[in-house]
């Protein structure tokens, strides 16, 4: 593995987790920030040298301008290019639409003629009402389709790992398990094929593997947990290390008075200062104490591999900051241990 | 309308009533009104909407909660399905019809929380001609599959829980929190593209073998159904048109009850709040919101933002953070640095909301701030409560 652009080490645990299965699925509730997390490995992945593609499921997102690229109306794009000198990958990015899936599909099915009529005429819309999770199964066939090219090699343009930022949680789960309903469903024929199919590949340690993600907070504790637990009962899907997103980083030294603080260092604070920093420290230790709170109890309760996340006070997620994610990703990964619980 | 008698429990929660009734005076909302505390007292109905994770559903218990203290008889309902409803008021296994929640205060607090299906199975009973009809249709497979959580199925029941509760006279305010799709919006189209979907060609090719006409002049259509049909399997279709034939008859019932919803959205006592938090891309989908509700001619009543950082100090952050910068190595410098990066998320969020708040305007902002801890109690609803009715 080549050494990365900083020359950090220990990216042995994070190539040892991209080479674990063929495709990561990214899920979270909705505000956890999944589209972050996603970008932020996809960048990692980069770092180790591998050339990950991003697939987004619900349109675009915000992952272009994180990447500093112009919000391209794009099929695939690549939103960094490889850098054979810092041994860094290219990050290739695709959407994937249950409708554009769907066509293909038809196309694929001996139905080209047809399918762009069936979509626009409405039919379509009426077949997917009457076979729930047919979107869903469609879309993770392509993902399939995306997966089965890997596995053979084919050619140079092979993605080394693929990264879904998958539909909210709830939703979440609904999409994973469609494989299984279906399979209950529809008795004959290629959907239930191509169930099968899917349901054969989500169950595979070696080709899938869910990367769940919250908020260092109660509600979104509580909710990740009972999703890994349904995820992995109701889907037998494997799942990966748990991201911990928006954790204040510490500061030293926030318990010191500010006038003390202030003595200390030779100067002098100004009218109202000395308030300011003091409500300001007492807020920061405050919050930090829940964050750490939370993420005890989410290994209490999860026995997964933690990656935590800082929050970026900036704010504003632009390439400096998608970087600083993608160190702490590669920090996370650095100590995942050989065999995952 | 269709006029047979309505299933009970359909009735006891919906007195007879014309939708006529609710046709109420186009000409122009009402001025809208100063502060949130004046919209639950004056609103009948109030639709939060918001992105996933803004805080939609504890925004809409905070302010049926203080309807509630007015003195209003209240309800709220909620429609996420995971259930942070029932944690935010401390409450387990509310269910699809109202449960009262006891509370110190003068007024009614009730809480639903939507159950799509059960919803669909009581329109179903509402429309059906007669038992018959009504059983041939809740045992149909195609029906129990579209009857659950399927897109805009979801959103259409949410707005029928809506259209039931204010007709219910025991509720002087309906507040409903809005399914957490990605596009927050769509129950405001659900009505409609259900009334589309009844009149889709394909809908009528379906329910065709009642009535032969249709038969030769839809070949084209019915050479589509096979085609897909040979791809899901025939079964399939043979359930679609098993529950379209059985649905005969209840289209007007529907499209009626589409139009009577889609008035009382457009309706001056229909107040729509906003929810948001200051994250960059949450104001964005905020934006996207207010526009869309602009494009429906529906004003934004109140604009509530979630999760606001503190602000500290009037100084700028570049300030704070040279400070930092000199003081680096010291306890003086951490402090600083502290100060520094919540001057500059304090900014940001301003910079984020300033647009937004320009888009709603003259819509009162109430914005509540990052609180200490998680809210799932009616002490922490009565803590936001203290910052949306200050």
């Amino acid at each position: 593995m080549p050494p990365t652009s900083d020359g950090r080490t220990g990216t042995d645990g994070a190539a040892r987790f991209f080479a674990s299965s063929r495709v990561v699925i990214v899920a979270g509730k909705g505000g956890v920030g999944k589209t972050t997390v996603t970008a932020a490995l996809a960048l990692a992945a980069a770092r180790v040298g591998l050339a990950p593609l991003v697939v987004e499921l619900e349109g675009k997102s915000g992952l272009a301008s994180m990447f500093g690229v112009d919000d391209l109306d794009y099929a695939e794009a690549e939103l960094a290019a490889a850098d054979p000198e810092a041994g860094t990958g290219a990050v290739q990015a695709r959407t994937l639409t249950p409708d554009e899936a769907l066509i293909e599909y038809l196309n694929d099915n001996g139905l080209k003629r047809l399918s762009k009529r069936l979509v626009s005429s409405g039919v379509v819309d009426m077949v997917s009402t009457a076979v729930p999770g047919l979107r869903d199964i469609i879309v993770l066939g392509k993902v399939k389709q995306i997966e089965q090219t890997m596995r053979k090699g084919d050619g140079d343009d092979a993605p080394d790992v693929v990264i879904i930022d998958a539909p909210a949680a709830g939703h979440a789960i609904t999409f994973l398990r469609s494989a299984h309903g279906l399979v209950d469903a529809v008795r004959v024929g290629p959907i239930r094929a191509q169930a099968l199919d899917v349901q054969a590949m989500l169950t595979d340690a070696t080709r899938v593997q869910v990367v769940l993600v919250t908020l260092p907070e109660e509600t979104p504790v509580n909710e990740l947990v009972e999703t890994a637990y349904s995820l992995e009962d109701e889907v037998g899907v494997s799942l990966g290390p748990v991201v911990v997103n928006g954790l204040y980083p510490e500061i030293d030294g926030l318990d010191v008075d500010p006038k003390a603080a202030a003595k200390a260092a030779g100067t002098r604070l100004r009218a109202g200062e000395a308030t300011a920093l003091a409500d300001a420290a007492t807020f920061r230790l405050h919050r930090t104490a829940l964050q750490r709170e939370q993420v005890e109890r989410l290994a209490e309760r999860l026995p997964l591999h933690p990656i935590r996340l800082p929050f970026l006070f900036d704010a504003e997620l632009d390439p400096e900051g998608l970087s600083i994610l993608a160190d702490a990703v590669l920090d996370g990964l650095a100590d995942l241990p050989q065999v995952e619980p | 309308m269709n006029d047979a008698d309505p299933a009970p429990d359909a009735a006891d929660a919906r007195p007879a009533e014309d939708p006529a009734a609710v046709v109420r005076p186009a000409d122009g909302r009402p001025e809208p009104a100063a502060d949130l505390a004046g919209l639950v007292d004056g609103a009948e109905i109030v639709i939060c909407c918001g992105s996933g994770g803004v805080g939609k559903t504890t925004t809409a218990a905070v302010l049926a909660l203080q309807a509630a203290r007015d003195g209003r008889r209240a309800v709220v309902v909620t429609i996420d399905p995971a259930r942070r409803l029932a944690d935010a008021l401390g409450l387990e296994g509310i269910g699809n019809t109202p449960a009262r929640i006891d509370g110190a205060w003068d007024g009614e607090l009730s809480a639903v929380m939507l159950d799509t299906k059960s919803t669909f199975d009581e329109v179903v009973l509402r429309y059906a001609g007669d038992d018959e009809q009504a059983q041939r249709i809740l045992g149909n497979r195609f029906y129990r599959n579209i009857s659950g959580a399927l897109s805009g199925t979801q959103e259409y029941m949410a707005m029928e829980k809506l259209y039931e509760l204010q007709a219910d006279e025991s509720f002087d305010l309906v507040v409903v929190d809005t399914p957490p799709t990605r596009h927050a919006l769509d129950f405001l189209d659900a009505p409609r593209n259900l009334t589309r979907f009844l009149d889709h060609r394909l809908y009528r090719v379906l329910t065709a073998p009642n009535r032969g006409v249709m038969k030769a002049v839809n070949k084209a259509a019915l050479t589509f159904v096979r085609s897909v049909s040979k791809i899901v399997g025939a079964e399939v279709f043979d359930d679609a048109i098993a529950f379209f034939q059985a649905f005969e008859g209840m289209e007007d019932g529907f499209r009626e009850r589409a139009r009577a919803v889609l008035q009382l959205l457009d309706d001056p006592r229909t107040a729509f709040v906003l929810v948001a938090s200051p994250r960059r891309d949450t104001v964005e989908e905020a934006r996207f919101f207010a526009e869309r509700l602009a494009r429906a001619d529906i004003p934004v009543a109140a604009l509530v933002v979630n999760r606001v950082h503190p602000r500290f100090t009037d100084q700028l952050p570049e300030a704070a953070r040279a400070r930092a910068d000199t003081l680096a190595g010291t306890d003086l410098g951490g402090l600083y640095r502290n100060l520094a990066d919540f001057a500059l998320i304090a900014a940001r969020e301003e910079e984020h909301l300033s647009g937004l708040a320009e888009q709603v305007a003259p819509a009162p902002i109430a914005r509540v701030p990052l609180l200490g801890s998680d809210v799932h109690d009616l002490d922490g609803l009565t803590e936001i409560a203290t910052h949306l009715f200050p």
